[in-house]
């Protein structure tokens, strides 16, 4: 394929709601509440959602997002002096994950990518425990149970059909249990994985079903070197009228709209209306991955463009202009910042090396021979290195990975 | 004690789960109305409505994957597979996500998912329909398989296998399924991982599991014929194995075969012989010999009978052994 058939994105207008490549109609129902200049526009469907936001409210958007994007610096640090041995970085995609996080409730439940640091914050997930699966401590944690946000999923999209079936379940148990509060499930992915088949069996499952499942794909432009061009020839939320049920796109680095949009779907999926796809329309403003290297696949044009988008500055200029938060507002939230900062750095540091009995204690939940066959055997060997004083095979030190 | 075929144990198996455990369902595809391709699960959907027997779509991943969202809810789902050669759509579920969802958890999560997969050749079909797929699966920790041989354990094992805290794939021998045999419905007798001694004998052990077990048996009846007690072992359990029992067998006896329709390449078989031979070394008159299916995919219908081991693939094997 020549590169007059595959654009690529650095040559295109990539204006939010605008046409990405030549010959496809832009989306008209791009829903935006806040621009980017700071100053509220209007939509007749998702505006009145505004008014029901408290000051308090308005104020937490922000403090979470720049909380969160603090982290983001933190842990980017923190692999780069060795800490971690990888880092997924969020920042440019604060208000999908704030805006949408927040519009959940307790009873609902979250299945993420391995990005949603700023959902994991909504829901009340101490942020130094996401940092144990980039240190190589464990592959989860926190328990997903004390916060109904599950564990980062690392193969792309397999969460989405497990979404779908934990949604399945939320309606039997809602069928037997008249007086349970009504749920829903939020699954997140990317504009990379939407290309997975596991994406397509999902909405094909929760469509037949109905069930009370919110589909947030964050459409970040970029899945690692890979335009969005190239896993779709059509918007993202085009797709949704295909498999039956509503799409929304939405100004993804607009918070009050993503917030807006986020409680509509649930609200809709809560009360038995079957799925929602919600397409938030972001940009990832760093590396896929401190591993990835944007420079060798886009231009720095391209990121200041979506940095003149920045979702905490225009709600910033928002409050401000508003009388909503003042200077010792936004000089607290920095300040909370720098703490959570230390203390996600204080304790990544204390973590302690996990024994590797404990791996072999959680492969089966009951009592597997070969199992504990091989732990006898490590048992022996280990104890075999105590006994010649040459130190001991089986670990438990702290410090670096 | 009830005499029913394969089919009908696992039937009344999946009905009395259905009855006894308001969290279990089955899912899969042609399994309501029909009653699954093998009219495994018929009268089910009538008897238990759409909502525990249900039809999905035409989707093995999403079969697999929605069930571990399910479990996760709290629920025993139990997955029809049509076919062997069909798991595949589903391998990543299983093997990334469904085997490793406890590990991942540090113990926390759990998905006690049971898929049926139906497998094995001799029926005479068409490509596809005839694989033995299960060393991919025992490759993988966290996984448990099973494969009854007969009716009695085809009508409990599937009961144990969705009692059983952790996931299980059962393995059904689908040319048996019309097999009958006689059920004891008030008491299973073994668990499901254990192996079970079918048959005494001396001279040699043969293991096999589920399809061949029935044509062990033959082959160690034509070996009396010849003068050669043969000890039958059906495995039952694929993973984990039930070595202490081969193990007790070989010291006994002196000889190994192991037979089963899988390729022999990376098959159980060279699992089981490599372990034997450690456990047993002082024992063994014979090296450990494996009887399977060829480095070939399956082959078509009309020439399966030359790759399916038989009763003379086995005696092949004892007749070697016993030379040593």
């Amino acid at each position: 394929m020549g590169a007059a058939q595959l654009p690529s994105t650095e040559f295109e207008d990539t204006d939010v709601g605008g046409a990405l490549i030549e010959g496809i109609a832009p989306v008209d129902n791009l829903v935006q509440l806040l621009g980017p200049d700071g100053k509220l526009r209007h939509d007749e469907k998702f505006s009145p959602y505004l008014a029901r936001l408290t000051p308090e409210k308005l104020r937490s958007f922000y403090s979470d997002m720049a909380t969160v994007r603090r982290f983001d610096q933190e842990a980017t640090a923190l692999q780069r002096q060795g800490e971690l041995a990888l880092w997924v970085p969020l920042t440019g995609q604060e208000a999908a994950q704030i805006g949408s996080g927040q519009a959940t409730e307790p009873q609902d439940y979250i299945f993420p990518t391995y990005r949603e640091h700023g959902v994991a914050l909504t829901r009340g997930v101490d942020l130094s425990q996401l940092l144990k699966l980039f240190r190589g401590i464990s592959n989860a944690g926190w328990n997903p149970k004390d916060t109904n946000f599950h564990l980062y999923s690392l193969v792309l999209a397999v969460q989405t059909l497990h979404a779908v079936g934990y949604a399945m379940g939320i309606q039997r148990d809602q069928a037997t249990d008249a007086a349970m509060k009504p749920a829903a499930v939020v699954a997140y992915f990317g504009d990379g994985a939407s290309s997975e088949g596991d994406v397509h069996e999902s909405m094909v499952f929760a469509a037949s079903y109905q069930a009370p499942v919110v589909f947030f794909c964050q459409n970040n432009h970029w899945a690692i070197s890979v335009p969005f061009e190239v896993q779709s020839r059509i918007p993202l939320v085009n797709r949704a009228s295909g498999y039956g049920f509503p799409g929304i796109r939405v100004d993804g680095n607009d918070v009050l709209a993503v917030h807006a949009v986020s409680q509509w779907a649930l609200d809709h999926a809560r009360s038995g209306h079957g799925p929602v796809l919600i397409e938030a329309f972001t940009y990832r403003l760093g590396a896929h991955t401190t591993a990835d290297d944007p420079t060798k696949y886009r231009l720095a044009a391209e990121e200041e463009k979506w940095r003149a988008k920045d979702p905490l500055v225009r709600l910033e200029k928002y409050l401000r202009a508003e009388n909503l938060a003042d200077d010792a507002f936004f000089s607290s939230v920095k300040d909370d910042g720098d703490e959570l900062a230390a203390y996600v750095r204080k304790t990544t540091l204390a973590m302690t090396v996990p024994d590797i009995r404990s791996s072999f204690a959680n492969v089966y939940a009951q009592a597997h021979p070969l199992v504990a066959e091989e732990l006898a055997w490590f048992e022996n060997y280990a104890a075999s290195f105590a006994e010649t004083g040459t130190g001991s095979a089986a670990g438990n030190e702290t410090g670096a990975p | 004690m009830t005499t029913m075929t394969i089919a009908k144990a696992i039937n009344e198996g999946l009905r009395a789960t259905l009855a006894t455990n308001p969290k279990a369902l089955i899912m899969g595809e042609d399994i309501g109305a029909l009653g699954g391709v093998y009219r495994v699960t018929e009268g089910l959907k009538a008897e238990f409505g759409a909502d525990r027997v249900m039809d999905t779509p035409l989707a093995e991943s999403g079969i697999i994957g929605t069930a571990i969202g399910m479990a996760l809810r709290g629920y025993s789902p139990i997955c029809e597979i049509q076919f062997d050669g069909f798991v595949f759509p589903g391998f990543n579920q299983i093997t990334t996500q469904l085997a490793k969802i406890r590990t991942r958890s540090s113990g926390q999560l759990s998905a006690p998912v049971v898929i049926r997969i139906p497998y094995g050749g001799g029926i005479g079909s068409i490509e596809h329909h005839s694989e033995s797929p299960e060393a991919l699966f025992a490759h993988t920790a966290g996984l448990r398989i099973i494969s009854p041989s007969n009716a009695h354990d085809a009508y409990w094992m599937i009961q144990q296998a969705v009692a059983c805290p952790d996931p299980v794939i059962v393995f059904e021998p689908k040319r048996r399924y019309w097999l009958k045999g006689e059920v004891n419905t008030a008491s299973p007798g073994l668990d499901a991982f254990s192996a079970q001694v079918l048959r005494p004998g001396t001279d040699a052990t043969v293991v096999a599991y589920g399809p061949l077990v029935p044509v062990a048996l033959a082959a160690a009846e034509a070996a009396e014929q010849e003068g050669h007690s043969v000890e039958v072992i059906d495995l039952r359990s694929i993973s984990p194995i039930d070595f202490d029992a081969v193990t007790a067998s070989v010291e006994k006896t002196g000889r190994l075969i192991v037979a089963h329709e899988a390729p022999t390449f990376g098959g159980l078989g060279g699992e089981i012989a490599a372990r034997i031979s450690e456990r047993c070394f002082y024992a063994l008159e014979a090296p450990a010999l494996r009887v399977g299916g060829f480095h070939m995919p399956y082959p078509v219908a009309r020439v399966e009978e030359h790759y399916l081991p038989d009763i003379d693939r086995i005696l092949e094997a004892l007749d070697r052994a016993l030379a040593y």
